[in-house]
């Protein structure tokens, strides 16, 4: 399906869908995006991008911070997550 | 603290909340048992606070707050606050007959982040027939709409059987319509109320092989529109399906009266010891009841189990439909192609008739 979906646009302001929620649990080891009667645990690199999404900050602002916090190639970042949006959104982890 | 001392004890992740076993439908179905716990019996306010208030404290993320039909309880809205202020996602899961529109805002206000409404069918006629509740189908149509018009996400569950499994497009399209972000295909589980209505629910071979193949379809259709979860009809499966998870592993179960099982059938294994919130801790039930540990991990297995290479990942499948299917509640679910009475669920599945439903009922 990789090769139909749409780009991303650089003005998207990715968020969290109501009912879909970022939250750490000490007792199951770390971070969890908890969703409707699903749970999935987020590693560091997720939890990185998701925390980012608020509706507020655009997808070319969130990459630019990435990229400086990490001090990583714009592109690869940039290619990372959109990858991982796209992933999240298909899911209805996330609104794009 | 667990009796088998090599078992690692996981935290569970998910509380199924059971506040009644009160329903004005009646699902030939129906997952509650065929002994419901009476009205007089059912917790107060006050003790589901508590065992909220515990279950988050001993790892647990999401609440399912189920029934019968919660909004039998008229302290439904309490309930779920004290749920979302004790920091759990909150999943309200209704047949929508019993919510009203204002009753949907207050629960909306009080932290709900999410409801999963049942259909039975995609036509009226047949919707209501099956649920045996006339007027069903409308009001199911109108409380999603409620939901969607809150903004809080919707998941549509479908049960899926005989009568109702040619269907299963039209359901996920009426799902798409009423503007549901996931679908649950759950195909009918004999146990309880299922149990006894085997041979009238009983989809054929042939009906589950295309099922799977439109669910497969829709899916690919569908994709990144509406997230389709689907529950597998394990009659017709080789490999048997994991317990919950594994027995005591992720999850457990209150019910209206307040007792702790491993999964919502477990009262049909004879012999169990259940306690219960009134007089343990959830804590304590977790690691120290004796229906907990019964079987727990892998010890009380036996062969083709015992030395199986995927008995960490089904755990020998369901030790309900084990005892339901031999008598022996530690057998290999005969689901799995490896049990010596596999051959048999084949010839139980292949027996169907046409005989009226046995409607759960009080």
């Amino acid at each position: 399906m990789s090769e139909a979906t749409p780009a991303i646009p650089a003005d998207a302001r990715p968020r969290l869908p109501r009912g879909v929620r970022l939250v750490h649990s000490e007792a199951q080891g770390g971070w969890v995006l908890l969703a409707p009667e699903r749970v999935f645990k987020a590693d560091t690199i997720a939890v990185e991008i998701v925390k980012r999404c608020t509706g507020e900050a655009t997808l070319d602002a969130i990459v630019d911070d990435l990229a400086k916090t990490f001090n990583a190639p714009r592109e690869r970042i940039f290619a990372d997550v959109t990858a991982m949006l796209r992933g999240l959104a298909d899911k209805k982890l996330l609104e794009l | 603290m667990a009796a088998h001392g090599n078992v690692p004890l996981h935290s569970p992740l998910g509380l199924l909340a059971e506040l009644t076993h009160r329903c004005p439908l009646g699902c030939p179905y129906c997952s509650n048992p065929l002994a419901l716990e009476p009205r007089d019996d059912e917790l107060d306010t006050a003790t589901w606070a508590r065992v909220f208030g515990e279950a988050a404290a001993l790892g647990v993320l999401q609440v399912h707050l189920s029934g019968g039909e919660p909004g039998a309880r008229r302290d439904l809205v309490e309930i779920t606050a004290a749920a979302h202020d004790a920091g759990l996602y909150t999943n309200l899961i209704t047949s929508a007959v019993g919510i009203t529109a204002g009753t949907l805002q207050k629960l909306a206000d009080a932290g709900l982040d999410h409801v999963q409404i049942s259909i039975q069918d995609s036509t009226p006629k047949s919707a209501d027939h099956i649920a045996g509740y006339d007027g069903a189908f409308g009001r199911k149509r109108a409380l999603a709409a409620e939901v969607v018009a809150l903004k809080i996400s919707l998941t549509v569950n479908v049960v899926v059987h005989r009568a109702n499994i040619e269907r299963i497009e039209e359901m996920v399209a009426l799902a798409l319509a009423l503007g549901a972000s996931r679908v649950e295909i759950a195909h009918v589980q004999y146990y309880g109320w299922a149990l006894r209505n085997r041979t009238a629910l009983m989809p054929s071979a042939e009906q589950v092989e295309r099922a799977t193949a439109v669910v497969e379809d829709l899916r690919k259709r569908h994709h990144g529109e509406i997230v389709i979860d689907a529950v597998v009809p394990d009659y017709y499966a080789r490999l048997p399906k994991p317990c919950v998870g594994g027995w005591g592993r992720r999850s457990l179960n209150v019910t209206p009266a307040g007792k702790v099982l491993p999964c919502h059938a477990a009262e049909s294994i004879p012999g169990l010891e259940f306690w219960s919130v009134r007089e343990h801790s959830l804590a304590d039930i977790w690691k120290n009841s004796p229906a907990f540990n019964a079987f727990r991990g892998t010890s009380w297995m036996k062969e083709p189990c015992k030395s199986c290479a995927r008995r960490d990942i089904d755990f020998g499948g369901c030790r309900c439909q084990a005892f339901a299917l031999t008598g022996d509640a530690a057998a290999t679910d005969p689901v799995c192609h490896l049990s010596p009475r596999h051959d048999e669920v084949a010839a139980l599945a292949a027996v169907q008739n046409d005989a009226p439903y046995a409607y759960r009922r009080m």
